[in-house]
């Protein structure tokens, strides 16, 4: 918003509150100034910086470990997206039924693994079956949770579709999976696409969940390498990895923001997804 | 299966489901402090702060909830800061919901029409009316149900506390596992004891949203 679009919170400024949000604005940046520099400073203070803590990521070796672990997170990460996808439209058109057992499991399943923290199940699923291989353990984790949760959001996509469209379809004389699949899922999915992506970045974030399985993706990596070079660099492992992450989030929100606006012939509208 | 009425364990349940709610009400609390304030920043006509609002939230909103639970674990210590490992998660568990926080009142405060608060100023209103009588009362009722959703995230996202040696449901877990029990059965407790607790933080915001629903 710059100053000229109005705003529900406040009038297009005049010249005396034009000067006092200057005012604010130097204050702001002098106080945000401050506060990079404390950090900064109480980084270099304890040595942080020091080239001794950075030496490890000279190596070969270690930055193919990082590397290692980006690949073992998009690994995990494309199972999970492609499995919760799939569960994602059962367990919506299952929900959408019009047989009540058939419902009524389908709404049992998806609450429960909404409601359940990712960690305990995937622990559970570790300790229980996949001691050897805690990939799987991630994986099946992340799909019945992230399942559940795209089960929600493909439901209200359907649900969205203007009630003409599958009546339309009925009267034309297709059968209701022809209705489903031909009609309702394709404008659903478009809708609900940015949702969907929203929840798929959920998903990544999550994939770190891998650490306390001690599955080697990203994050596990990290400890590794801080807790096996000298001088326990863990903070320039969280300056390094950190970014990782956050670009990675950040491509897939752009790709959810692009597909967003490549589709924006029918009403489009975006959920967020929550924590 | 009766796993919480043996050998003492019940008041290990206990201790964790108290564990869990109160680390999810303090961090719901700061949460909620820090939100608003971010959101404040990126709604106000200071570009600058608008700028920080904007830059920390895509921070933290694209962060893994597990990196920011070992970096305040292993990261503090580094810098000399030595706070309990409660502290810690509680710290952890604000920064990353706050960010969410912040998202939601954005987005509740941009579903408010321009018009409102052009009706208000034109009947003569001052700022602090329009912003508390119209503005702010709409953008409310819009927030409640996604704030809903961020604070039944809260509690399950607590869970990773337990694996960064704070003691909630997740220890529990953990420690009735190294005890040999069943695994799929100690499962089923915690499962129940979480089941409990998103269903009452999600009884609270249907209780709101009826309250302060009206018939359009």
């Amino acid at each position: 918003m710059s100053t000229r679009t109005a705003s529900v919170l406040y009038d297009v400024p005049g010249p005396r509150a034009r000067r006092r949000y200057l005012v604010a604005g130097v204050i702001g940046t002098l106080g945000i100034a401050a506060l990079l520099w404390w950090v900064v400073a109480t980084l270099a203070d304890q040595g942080q910086f020091d080239a001794s803590l950075w030496d490890a990521f000279q190596y070969t070796a270690v930055q193919q470990r990082i590397l290692d672990g980006v690949l073992a997170t998009l690994e995990t990460f494309a199972l999970a997206a492609a499995g919760s996808l799939v569960l994602g439209s059962l367990l919506a058109v299952g929900r959408l039924s019009d047989h009540r057992p058939v419902r009524a499991v389908c709404t049992v399943v998806v609450q429960f693994f909404r409601a359940m923290p990712l960690v305990i199940m995937i622990f559970a699923l570790y300790q229980a079956v996949f001691t050897a291989k805690p990939m799987w353990g991630l994986v099946i984790g992340l799909v019945l949770y992230n399942g559940a949760v795209q089960a929600e959001i493909i439901r209200s996509g359907i649900n969205a579709v203007p009630r003409g469209q599958a009546e339309a379809a009925h009267a034309l004389g297709l059968r209701k999976t022809q209705v489903m699949s031909l009609v309702l899922v394709p404008q659903a999915v478009r809708t609900m696409l940015p949702a969907i992506i929203g929840q798929l970045v959920v998903t990544l974030k999550d994939t770190s969940l891998g650490y306390i399985i001690t599955y080697s993706e990203l994050l596990y990596v990290g400890k590794l390498i801080a807790s096996n070079s000298d001088g326990y660099p863990y903070i320039p492992v969280v300056l390094v990895i950190t970014p990782i992450y956050i670009v990675m989030c950040l491509a897939l929100g752009g790709l959810a923001r692009w597909i967003e606006s490549r589709g924006r012939r029918g009403a489009t509208r975006r959920g967020a997804a929550a924590a | 299966m009766g796993i919480p009425f043996e050998d003492g364990n019940f008041s290990l349940f206990v201790r964790g489901f108290l564990g869990t709610i109160e680390l999810s009400a303090l961090s719901a609390l700061f949460a909620l402090l820090l939100g608003f304030m971010l959101a404040a920043f990126r709604v106000s006509p200071v570009p600058v702060l608008r700028g920080f609002g904007t830059a920390w939230v895509t921070i933290f909103r694209n962060t893994p909830l597990t990196l920011m639970f070992f970096a305040v674990t292993f990261v503090l210590p580094r810098l000399d800061v030595h706070i309990s490992s409660f502290t810690a998660a509680v710290a952890a568990l604000s920064i990353y919901t706050g960010s969410f926080v912040c998202e939601v009142l954005r987005a509740g405060i941009n579903t408010v029409p321009l018009g409102q608060a052009e009706a208000a100023r034109s009947l003569g209103m001052g700022f602090g009316q329009t912003l508390g009588l119209v503005v702010l009362p709409q953008a409310a009722r819009a927030v409640l149900a996604p704030m809903g959703s961020v604070f039944i995230a809260l509690p399950r996202n607590s869970a990773i506390g337990g694996a960064f040696n704070v003691f909630e449901l997740f220890s529990v877990q953990k420690t009735l596992t190294e005890k040999g029990y069943a695994i799929f059965a100690i499962f089923f407790w915690v499962a129940l004891a979480y089941l409990v607790i998103s269903f009452a933080v999600g009884a609270v915001f249907s209780a709101l949203e009826r309250r302060t629903a009206v018939a359009r």
